[in-house]
């Protein structure tokens, strides 16, 4: 190959991914590290990469304890009853004791904040979430983090990480290319923080054609965070957990403010409300403790987000779709018919796009809603990710192995959707876990525990074979054939992807089976999909752009594999909304009330699979009037 | 296709090719300006919009669900801080024009330069405490929060 090999040697810090867990950890680290170097390499542009690319129109993880709103402690139990028990407390309670000095400093930076003008405090939009001006929000970060980074290293595709050659499991970097020059890239480095992000389009997206392109998450989130631990030979969690959405129909638009801001509200065809109805069988399900729905109704506490879909599908099923958001009485009051409109051109503007191609006043007709295809994060109502520690004061033995945030391989720390158990960060809260990450990561080298590391040539020479691999076997293979994609000795990425999708769809509970998996098919899916990974190694590249597809894919076929073992292991349906175990219909808590912890061995690509307890370090206590 | 560059304003400058989060936006070799080379991955998030300096990049719905006849305009103008947004529907039903603050302070200025700021003291890095902590929590003289302080009691892990 052709490319050059660039080395950046002595780095103190690399982070993988600058999105907010990324861009919170470079700027972060230059405190605790003053004379550190610090490198940022980004798959794209940081100006504009990763979920919040194009803007966000709230923060949903705010607490505001200075306006006397809510404690972290509310938020953990928040976030616990929404995602059906299954959290990492510790690291929750840590996130949302830190947030608000993530969101105070973004608004010293120039970040928009609307005010509430009764009150003086932020507009509130939810108990959780405030409202924003935020076109500009990682562009205004991205500052941040390159005022303290020594170097941005733009259109860096992250493939592999780098191991120490003198002792075991422990990080010493990251190698990629460089996605327009095609050059190889060596980082060698103390320690690495991943902020990458979580995976859209690992499940076969309800639009195939050009509308592929308008996923939920996305379509350049392809599950690297997940791609790059597991290969590193890290520890997973909660990976079965993945997310559908409900959503505006086609153009995925958001909901959130429409719900909590316009107080619009759903019905079906016929004008009806149906969730209530759904409950009773529901909880049947899940058990009283999940579904309360007289409780929680008392209580004013939300309904599961995955209960609430649940209610969705059904209902569609029953032959009374379609679901609509009722938003003609909100869009009466001409300030709401702005904030609604606002707010999908400061996050989703494709949804914009679609109202006016398809002549959707939101004023005069009830636009239609839909459930998603699911998608594998950790910052959403979600929580995937690696298994990681917390902090020293919050942390049970179990979750505490010497540094906040830093995942079963030494010296390797997580941010964002990169970490497990810690759903509802959104952008405040990822941003939060990349300041905490760094911190961690400068003690770490500080205690000396980076002192030795070596990265043989070996190693090196090994990985850029390894990576422009697909570029080879396009040039050995092209020939062999006329003209065309069809090909007897490769496949295309494309080719690649439609199979993972198909394949992820039809055996792990996506989209066209409404949802529904069993052992059986789950077996059958792990097989085909270890035929895909030996394809996979005979994916073509024509140029350094299918490159990159080609390591996409790659990443997400790593983070696929992750979420079909612990789908098959977790034997129970926790998440009914989510996905359903065919063969499990059933909460089960004698036996499933753990965390699932995974991991992957990186010689041979066998995965074992092992529960972990689940600390309920917040009592249930009584919450304050809100 | 979702986005699209118009062949008479496109001078091939490359600002979207340098700023496409999905590595879509490329230059076209034969007739040397932008295009968009791979649809099916533009999320329409606008980034390349926004950057071209010909306004001669515009978005065409997803041709699986949005009919032909709209428009989505935008201006962004990092010197006065504002977006501004001209909505236009299929029948013509729906024109609107939406303005938006997207920052309050010049870029940049207000972002500290961690490296000149006084370093951490020992207690501090032994601490919970992040940078600018405990003040920027609840900018008054409250402590960062912790089991203790919030009368949480830790219960034991349920394996089962």
């Amino acid at each position: 190959m052709g490319y050059n090999t660039i080395v950046e040697d002595n780095i103190d810090v690399l982070v993988c991914g600058a999105g907010l867990g990324g861009t919170g950890a470079a700027w972060e680290a230059r405190y605790w590290g003053q004379n550190k170097k610090i490198v940022i390499a980004e798959k794209a542009n940081i100006d504009r990469s990763g979920a919040v690319a194009q803007g966000l129109y709230a923060i949903n993880c705010y607490m505001g304890t200075r306006f006397g709103e809510n404690n972290p402690e509310d938020h953990v139990r928040y976030a616990r009853m929404d995602l059906m028990g299954m959290v990492r407390e510790d690291l929750l309670f840590d996130m949302a004791r830190h947030v608000d000095s993530a969101v105070h400093q973004f608004e010293e930076w120039g970040l928009p904040l609307m005010r509430n003008p009764k009150t003086g405090a932020y507009q509130r939009e939810g108990r959780w979430q405030i409202m924003i001006h935020g076109e500009s929000y990682k562009p205004i970060v991205a500052e941040a983090a390159k005022k303290s980074a020594d170097k941005v290293y733009n259109r860096i595709c992250v493939t592999h990480l780098l191991m120490d050659d003198s002792k075991e499991n422990r990080v010493a970097g990251a190698v990629g290319f460089n996605v327009r020059t095609g050059d190889y890239h060596v980082f060698k480095s103390k320690t690495v923080i991943v902020g990458a992000g979580g995976a859209s389009n690992i499940f076969k997206p309800r639009s195939v054609g050009e509308g592929a392109g308008r996923v939920w998450y996305a379509p350049w989130s392809s599950g690297s965070a997940y791609g790059l631990m597991i290969g590193a030979g890290a520890k997973m969690t909660q990976m079965e957990n993945r997310i559908v959405l409900a959503r505006f129909k086609d153009g995925y638009g958001p909901v959130g403010a429409y719900f909590l801001h316009l107080k619009t509200y759903t019905q079906n065809c016929n004008g009806e409300e149906y969730e209530s109805k759904w409950f009773p069988a529901l909880t049947e399900m899940v058990g009283k403790e999940y579904l309360d729905t007289e409780g929680q109704h008392l209580s004013h506490k939300p309904i599961p987000t995955c209960l609430r879909n649940h209610a969705f599908i059904s209902e569609v099923n029953a032959g009374r779709g379609p679901i609509h958001m009722v938003t003609m009485e909100a869009f009466q009051d001409p300030h709401l018919e702005e904030i609604g409109w606002h707010n999908f051109l400061g996050m989703t503007v494709g949804q914009a796009v679609l109202w006016a191609a398809t002549d959707v006043n939101p004023k005069y007709e009830n636009p239609e809603l839909t459930t998603s295809e699911p998608y594998v994060m950790g910052s959403h109502a979600t929580g995937c990710g690696a298994w990681c520690s917390g902090p020293e004061d919050l942390s049970p033995p179990e979750y505490f192995w010497g540094y906040n945030r830093m995942t079963t391989v030494e010296g390797l720390f997580g941010a964002g959707d990169a970490v497990g158990g810690t759903p509802h960060a959104f952008s405040s809260g990822s941003f939060t876990e990349g300041r905490l990450a760094a911190k961690a990561a400068c003690q770490y080298i500080d205690d000396g525990k980076a002192n030795g590391i070596r990265v043989s040539q070996e190693q090196i020479d090994r990985r850029k074979a390894e990576i422009y691999k697909p570029m080879d076997h396009y040039r050995i293979f092209r020939n062999e054939i006329t003209a065309g994609s069809v090909n007897p000795k490769y496949i295309n990425p494309r080719q690649g992807l439609d199979r993972l999708q198909k394949l992820m769809d039809e055996y792990c509970g996506g989209v066209t089976v409404n949802y529904m998996t069993n052992e059986k098919l789950l077996h059958i899916g792990l097989k085909k999909m270890k035929a895909l990974e030996e394809d996979l190694e005979k994916v073509a590249a024509e140029n350094v752009h299918e490159l990159l597809r080609a390591w996409e894919l790659k990443h997400r076929h790593l983070s696929a594999e992750a979420v079909f073992h612990h789908t098959l292991f977790r034997k129970e349906t926790r998440w009914p909304g989510y996905y359903y175990r065919g063969d499990a219909m059933k909460l089960d808590d004698a036996n499933w009330h753990v965390l699932t912890v995974s991991r992957r061995d990186p010689k041979t690509g066998e995965y074992t699979m092992e529960k972990a307890p689940c600390y309920h370090i917040i009592t249930d206590a009584e919450e304050k009037a809100a | 296709m979702p986005t699209f560059v118009y062949m008479t304003r496109c001078d091939g400058c490359g600002q979207c090719v340098d700023i496409c989060p999905s590595d879509i936006m490329h230059i076209d070799t034969t007739v040397r300006r932008a295009m968009n080379i791979e649809p099916n991955m533009c999320w329409e998030c606008y980034s390349c919009v926004k950057a071209c300096p010909h306004q001669a990049i515009d978005v065409r719905g997803y041709a699986d669900f949005a009919p032909l006849g709209h428009s989505v305009r935008v201006l962004r103008d990092e010197e006065k801080g504002v977006i501004a947004w001209r909505i236009k529907s299929r029948n013509g039903s729906i024109d609107l024009n939406l303005l938006a603050p997207i920052t309050t302070k010049p870029w940049g200025e207000f972002i500290p330069q961690l490296k000149n700021v006084p370093a951490p003291s020992a207690e501090m890095r032994a601490s919970q405490l992040l940078y600018n902590e405990p003040k920027y929590i609840r900018l008054d003289d409250g402590d960062l929060h912790t089991l203790e302080s919030n009368g949480l009691k830790m219960k034991e892990g349920v394996y089962y």
